[in-house]
Order: structure tokens, then C-alpha cells, then sequence
């Protein structure tokens, strides 16, 4: 232990961060690498070629410029959605809404994009694309405000009353995509909602490309909430409440608003995700777009370490996935579904890093992930 | 139980059974709705009452199972395919092919159960995000297999969903049963379940196995020293937890309807934690919570048979997404203690580190 802490003072501080950052990252990179062999043998039991399956995926995911750019698209609602369960985490709190948040988000954005032209308000994209996006936003941190304030007041646990927001949110959102919101569109059978107005888009940065605004935006944000936590009272009295919600209250923190300001922030951010789908991508919300946001992002949360630059990373990751999934599953007619497996897996040997430091003889040891506690709250 | 819970579960339960006999009278005599809504009721409590037994076990000896809606999905899948497979591949008649099919789910509930057992209690992973793992790779394999399985050409069934052999028939098939009201519209899973909290009561409160089960989960340290094994009691109660999921699963394909759909247990091994906190973490509790969501889903599907006898001034209750709210509404307000809160096992989710 001394050795160590010697050894880090001597050296320059920019080499002693890239050491840790490789040291963080050895562990993550592990299990990404275990999880693709395990779900190799279950592409070669299922009768596929796990080898032509992955050469699919990379050439789907970044085998050309369009390729790299639909990787982006995918990976943009990952890093907001993402960013929203790791800032929970940091905050001692483990938001499984993010799903519900995230269709929320684009609900009430979608009714803002489409609704306001038809009330007959013009307004210029230079208001009308930020109205529309906080639009989401706020109805994202409602959502995620509700559970907040039920755990801050009663103790109830945010588990079960996020998961139980989300089965609300599909309700209503199917309610409201098959009633009042639907397409009127005579040639539309779908539960989806008119398309928001030209005003109201995110636009692309190249022509020809499907790349957006959006995903430079997620990386803005992704900064921002690394500079919440890290340089910030208030990220630090978050932080402190994840940590030690006793010594918090001793130190004189308010526990309890900081537990609402933590679902908020996070809702805010889930709910950004869906806004930003709706007003950069696809210009509407469609029923059953939203399904498996939410565990994905619990997936990516925990593989970036709960911190934004591994959630922007292990959101690209994922996103490579789902955008090369189709192209492997043209060539090879392997279901996309096995990327789910593997990033189950993948979320398996996150949690359980005794597993790979078991296979690959690893003795650096980190410091626990604090996480969640029991029903007591 | 205290009276005040117990109250609070009549009350909605007679509540939610008034505002179907209030639409349905002008059509259907009084007693026919009731015993409508109360087979209806018990009936799709089951997964939920088995759920809840099954988060009670794990639980009790101090493992919190939120993986249980994962486990019931991936038995619901495995159990179907095992019931198509004997009846279409192996020619098995429809019965016992549908029996087998419910062994299958109760043992790939078992599987999920000594996986989520190794991952909290031999490599201490965090158990909410152990169960999580088990959630999402219940959805990743389900959803593989169904279409690997059913919908690739080259698969054994060839590229087709074949005829599924059916749905467990009602007892009141049996001559002596069939004129017994409630009882004979039931089928032999949702019995099993209403056989099994009694069994469970028995077993946890009446034997050694549950008595040391029971101090593993209040104090593993104490059970420790005098003699018994806290890894080998925990494994066994997680593997139970995990065997009584796997039969809520088997419920979803093999008893309510004969086919399989992603994602098809909607929440409800979720729910069943709820049943399971407001019933205190004891059998007889979790049941008697699992009657009153079961009551909340029966009144959505009551009421759809009204649905033209809905006064205009009550047309929210017209729409299925809006009624639908119910169960997920009642979980949260029961959560927030308001009816009495309930204390959890005092080690549920700490490892034990000797």
C-alpha cells in the first residue's frame, strides 16, 4: 500500500490518471471480452457461426462512414438514458424508471412539437427546438419526481415504485397513442402521434447522414454532469448521501431533498433521451419505441462505472451492437435478440467482477461500488 | 396481521367487486357477477401469490429476489416450449404433456434461482443488481429462443408455431367438483398455489427447516455459531424461491392462455414483491395482498364485459389502459406504509462474510 501511494506521487499526474483510467477500465474491458466468447458459444450451440456473426456486427456497426453514424444515433438516447441511472447510483438510488421516464419524455414532447402548430402558435426553431426538448425534460423529472418524493417521505422503495411508473406510463402512453394523440392520418394504422413541426427538429450535422445535433448535445451533457458531481455542493452533498446517508445527516445535509433533487436530475435526464428522439430522429413517438431503454441503461450505467466518460463509452458500445445486430443478422440469420444475451452478460460479469478476477488472475483490487441497500431505504 | 391491514384489504377488495355488480346489475343477476369476479380474482392472483411465496423464501433467509420477474418469464418460455415439444416432437398425449411442460418451468425456475444464489451468496454480488442481471437476461434468452426456436426455418419445428396442446383444464372437470361454485372454474395451478401458502405457513413456522431459515435471515452470525450453515440454508431457500417462481411462470402458458409472448408477465413478479412487503414477509399475508391486485386485474376484465353498460359520466372506466392502472396505482400507495409499515428480515440483502 505504501509502495503504491509512493510510486503514484512520484510520477507525473497525467500519466498516474491514465494508469488509473486503464486500471478502471482492464476490469470493464474483461468482461465485455468474456461476455462476447460466452455468447459465442451460445450463437455456436443455437447453430450459428459465432466468428461470421461477429465479423457482421463490426462491419454493420463501423464497417463505413454511414455505418459510424448510425452507431452515433443509437448511442445518443444510451448516453442520456444511461447518464440518468448512473447519477441515480451516485446518489445512493437505483432508477429502473428510466424506461417510463424516457416515454414520458417523448410524449409530452411530441405534444408540444405537434400540438402548439395546430393551436396556432408559430414560433421560430430557435425557441421552438429548446421548448420542445425541455418539454421532455420536465416531464421526464415528474415522472422520476413522484417515486423521489415517495421514497424522501415514506421510505417507499424506488425499485419497485419506478418499475411500477413505468407499467403507468405504458398505460397512459397507450391510452393516449390509441385515443386522444393518435395520427389521424387515414393510412395510419399505428399507435403513434402526428409528426412535430419542421420547427421543432433537431437537424443533422452532414447532409445525407442520419448523425444529429443530438449526440454532440449528449456529450455536452455528459461534461455538465460530470462537472454536477464532481465540482459542485450540491454533487458533492449527492455523492455523500450515495455514500453515507448517516454521515450525511450529521454533516447537516438534507437528506431527503436531496434524495427528490437526485430522481429529478435523473428523470430530467431520461426524459432527455426521449425528447431528443423524438425532436432529432424520429419526429413522433410510436408505441414500443421506448421497451428496454430503461435496462439497457442500468447495463451501460454499470459498465461505465457510473462515471459519464465510461457511460458515453459503454453507450457506444451498446449502440455498436444494436446498429450492427442488423446487418449480422442478414448475413448470418442469427436473431438480433443474442445481443441482448450478451449484454446481460456482459451486465453479469459488471456485477459480479469477483468472476473475472477469478478467470484472468487479477489482484489489482478497486474500491466496492456502493449501490443499493436492502429494503430499510 | 394486525386488523387495520386486514381491514384495508376487505375494503378494497369489496370495493373494487361493488363497481362491477353497480355496471353489471342491469344485466346479470348479483350472485352470478360475484362468483364471476371471485373465480376470476383468484385466479389471476395466482402468478402474484406464488410470486410473493416465492420473494418470502429467498428472502426469510436474508436474499432479496428481485429477479423474480425474470424467473417467472424465463419458465413461462421453457415450460410451453417443453409442453409443444413432448406433444408435437415426442407425439405425447395433451395432458401429460402439459404436466411435463409445468415440471420444465418449475425447473428452469430452479436454474434461475441457484444462478441468482451463486451470484448473492457465493460472489456477493449486490442483490438488487443481481436480480436485474437475471431480469435482463431472462428478456435476452426468452426472446432469443422464441425466435431461434419458433421462427427460424431450420428449426426443429420449421419456421412455424405449432399447435400448442392447450391450457391445464378446470377441476371442474372432476364429477364430484363440478357443481362446487368458484371452485370448479379454477384450475390446478391457481389450487396448487392456495395448497402452498398453507404449506409454506406450516413449513416456516412449524419446522426446524424454517426455523433456521428464519435465523439466517434475522441473524446469520448467531445461526452461524450455533451450528447451522448460512450458505447452505440460503442456497436451498433461494433455489425454493426460484422453484415457485418457475410454477408462476408456468401459470402464464400453461394454464391462463396456451401461447407465449415477449415480455408477457408485465410486472407482475414485481407486484408480488409489494404483496410480499404488505403481507409482512409471512405467507398468509402475501396471499391475502396478492387477492386484492388479483381483484384490481379482475375488474379490468369484468368490466370489459359491461362495457356498454358504463354510465357516460364514468367513461374512464370505458378504457382497458386507464382501469389498467389499478394494480401499479395500489402497489405504490401500498408502499408508502400508510397502512401500517411492515419490517423486512433483518439481514434480507447482506451478504454473510464469515
Amino acid at each position: 500500500m505504501a509502495e503504491k501511494e509512493k510510486t503514484s506521487s512520484s510520477q507525473p499526474r497525467i500519466s498516474g490518471w491514465l494508469r488509473s483510467g486503464l486500471n478502471t477500465m482492464l476490469v470493464p474491458a474483461l468482461a465485455v471480452l468474456t461476455a462476447m466468447i460466452v455468447g459465442g458459444i451460445v450463437i455456436a450451440l443455437a447453430g450459428g457461426n459465432p466468428f461470421a456473426a461477429y465479423a457482421g456486427l463490426i462491419e454493420g456497426s463501423f464497417g463505413s462512414l454511414n455505418a459510424i453514424s448510425e452507431t452515433t444515433v443509437w448511442a445518443t438516447p444510451y448516453i442520456f438514458a444511461g447518464l440518468a441511472v448512473a447519477f441515480g447510483f451516485k446518489g445512493g438510488l437505483f432508477n429502473i424508471g428510466a424506461e417510463g421516464q424516457l416515454a414520458f419524455g417523448a410524449v409530452m414532447a411530441a405534444l408540444v412539437g405537434y400540438g402548439l402548430p395546430l393551436m396556432g402558435v408559430d414560433l421560430p426553431a430557435v425557441v421552438f427546438v429548446p421548448l420542445t426538448v425541455v418539454a421532455g425534460i420536465i416531464a421526464g423529472g415528474i415522472w422520476a419526481a413522484i417515486p423521489g418524493w415517495l421514497k424522501a417521505k415514506f421510505g417507499g422503495h424506488e425499485v419497485i415504485n419506478t418499475i411500477m411508473m413505468n407499467y403507468i406510463a405504458l398505460n397512459i402512453t397507450s391510452y393516449l397513442l390509441n385515443g386522444p394523440m393518435k395520427d389521424n392520418n387515414p393510412l395510419n394504422v399505428v399507435a403513434r402521434t402526428p409528426l412535430i413541426a419542421e420547427s421543432a427538429r433537431i437537424s443533422t450535422v452532414f447532409p445525407d447522414y442520419r448523425f444529429h445535433w443530438g449526440f454532440i448535445l449528449a456529450l455536452l451533457v455528459a461534461v455538465l454532469i460530470w462537472f454536477i458531481l464532481w465540482k459542485t455542493t450540491l454533487g458533492f452533498e449527492i455523492r455523500t448521501v450515495g455514500t453515507n446517508p448517516d454521515a450525511a445527516r450529521y454533516a447537516g445535509v438534507n437528506v431527503s431533498n436531496i434524495i427528490i433533487i437526485t430522481m429529478v436530475i435523473s428523470g430530467a435526464l431520461a426524459g432527455m433521451a426521449g425528447s431528443i428522439e423524438v425532436t432529432a430522429l424520429n419526429y413522433r413517438h410510436e408505441l414500443g419505441f421506448a421497451v428496454g431503454y430503461g435496462f439497457d441503461a442500468i447495463a451501460i450505467a454499470l459498465l461505465g462505472k457510473n462515471h459519464p466518460a465510461g457511460v458515453v463509452l459503454a453507450s457506444l458500445l451498446f449502440g455498436a451492437m444494436r446498429n450492427g445486430a442488423t446487418r449480422m443478422q442478414f448475413n448470418t440469420q442469427i436473431p438480433v435478440d443474442i445481443i441482448s444475451i450478451i449484454q446481460a452478460l456482459i451486465l453479469l460479469f459488471v456485477a459480479a467482477d469477483a468472476i473475472v478476477r477469478y478467470i484472468y488472475h487479477i489482484r489489482i483490487q478497486q474500491d466496492r461500488l456502493v449501490l443499493t441497500r436492502g429494503w430499510g431505504g | 396481521m394486525e386488523w387495520k391491514r386486514f381491514g384495508f384489504i376487505a375494503f378494497i377488495i369489496v370495493a373494487l367487486f361493488s363497481i362491477v355488480v353497480l355496471i353489471g346489475q342491469a344485466r346479470d343477476p348479483i350472485p352470478t357477477i360475484i362468483i364471476s369476479m371471485a373465480a376470476t380474482t383468484i385466479s389471476v392472483a395466482t402468478p402474484l401469490t406464488l410470486g410473493a411465496l416465492s420473494g418470502v423464501f429467498s428472502e426469510r433467509a436474508g436474499v432479496v429476489n428481485i429477479g423474480i420477474e425474470g424467473m417467472m418469464l424465463t419458465s413461462a418460455f421453457f415450460g410451453w416450449f417443453g409442453a409443444i415439444y413432448f406433444n408435437t416432437i415426442l407425439k405425447f398425449e395433451a395432458m401429460p404433456s402439459l404436466i411435463l411442460g409445468v415440471v420444465i418451468a418449475v425447473l428452469a425456475g430452479a436454474l434461475m434461482g441457484l444462478l441468482h444464489a451463486a451470484l448473492s451468496i457465493t460472489f456477493k454480488v449486490d442483490q438488487v443488481i443481481g436480480g436485474t442481471v437475471i431480469n435482463i437476461l431472462a428478456i435476452g434468452i426468452t426472446g432469443f429462443f422464441n425466435r431461434q426456436l419458433f421462427f427460424e426455418k431450420n428449426s426443429i419445428f420449421g419456421g412455424n408455431v405449432p399447435h400448442a396442446p392447450g391450457t391445464l383444464p378446470s377441476v371442474g372437470q372432476v364429477p364430484f367438483l363440478a357443481n362446487v361454485p368458484i371452485l370448479s372454474n379454477l384450475q390446478p395451478i391457481a389450487i396448487l398455489a392456495i395448497v402452498l401458502v398453507f404449506i409454506s405457513t406450516f413449513v416456516l413456522f412449524r419446522t426446524r427447516w424454517g426455523l433456521r431459515t428464519r435465523a439466517v435471515g434475522e441473524h446469520p452470525r448467531a445461526a452461524d455459531t450455533v451450528g447451522i450453515n448460512v450458505s447452505f440454508m440460503r442456497y436451498v431457500n433461494v433455489i425454493i424461491s426460484g422453484c415457485l417462481a418457475g410454477l408462476a411462470g408456468a401459470y402464464f402458458t400453461l394454464e391462463s392462455v396456451p401461447s407465449f409472448e415477449p415480455l408477457m408477465t408485465n410486472g407482475r413478479g414485481f407486484i408480488s414483491l409489494a404483496a410480499m412487503i404488505f403481507g409482512n414477509w409471512t405467507p398468509l399475508g402475501a396471499w391475502a395482498a396478492s387477492l386484492v391486485f388479483g381483484a384490481a386485474q379482475a375488474l379490468q376484465i369484468n368490466l370489459q364485459f359491461y362495457r356498454e353498460l358504463i354510465p357516460p359520466s364514468l367513461s374512464l372506466l370505458q378504457y382497458p389502459y386507464i382501469v389498467g392502472l389499478t394494480p401499479y396505482i395500489l402497489t405504490m400507495l401500498i408502499l408508502t406504509g400508510i397502512i401500517g409499515r411492515t419490517v423486512s428480515p433483518a439481514a434480507d440483502g447482506q451478504p454473510y462474510e464469515k
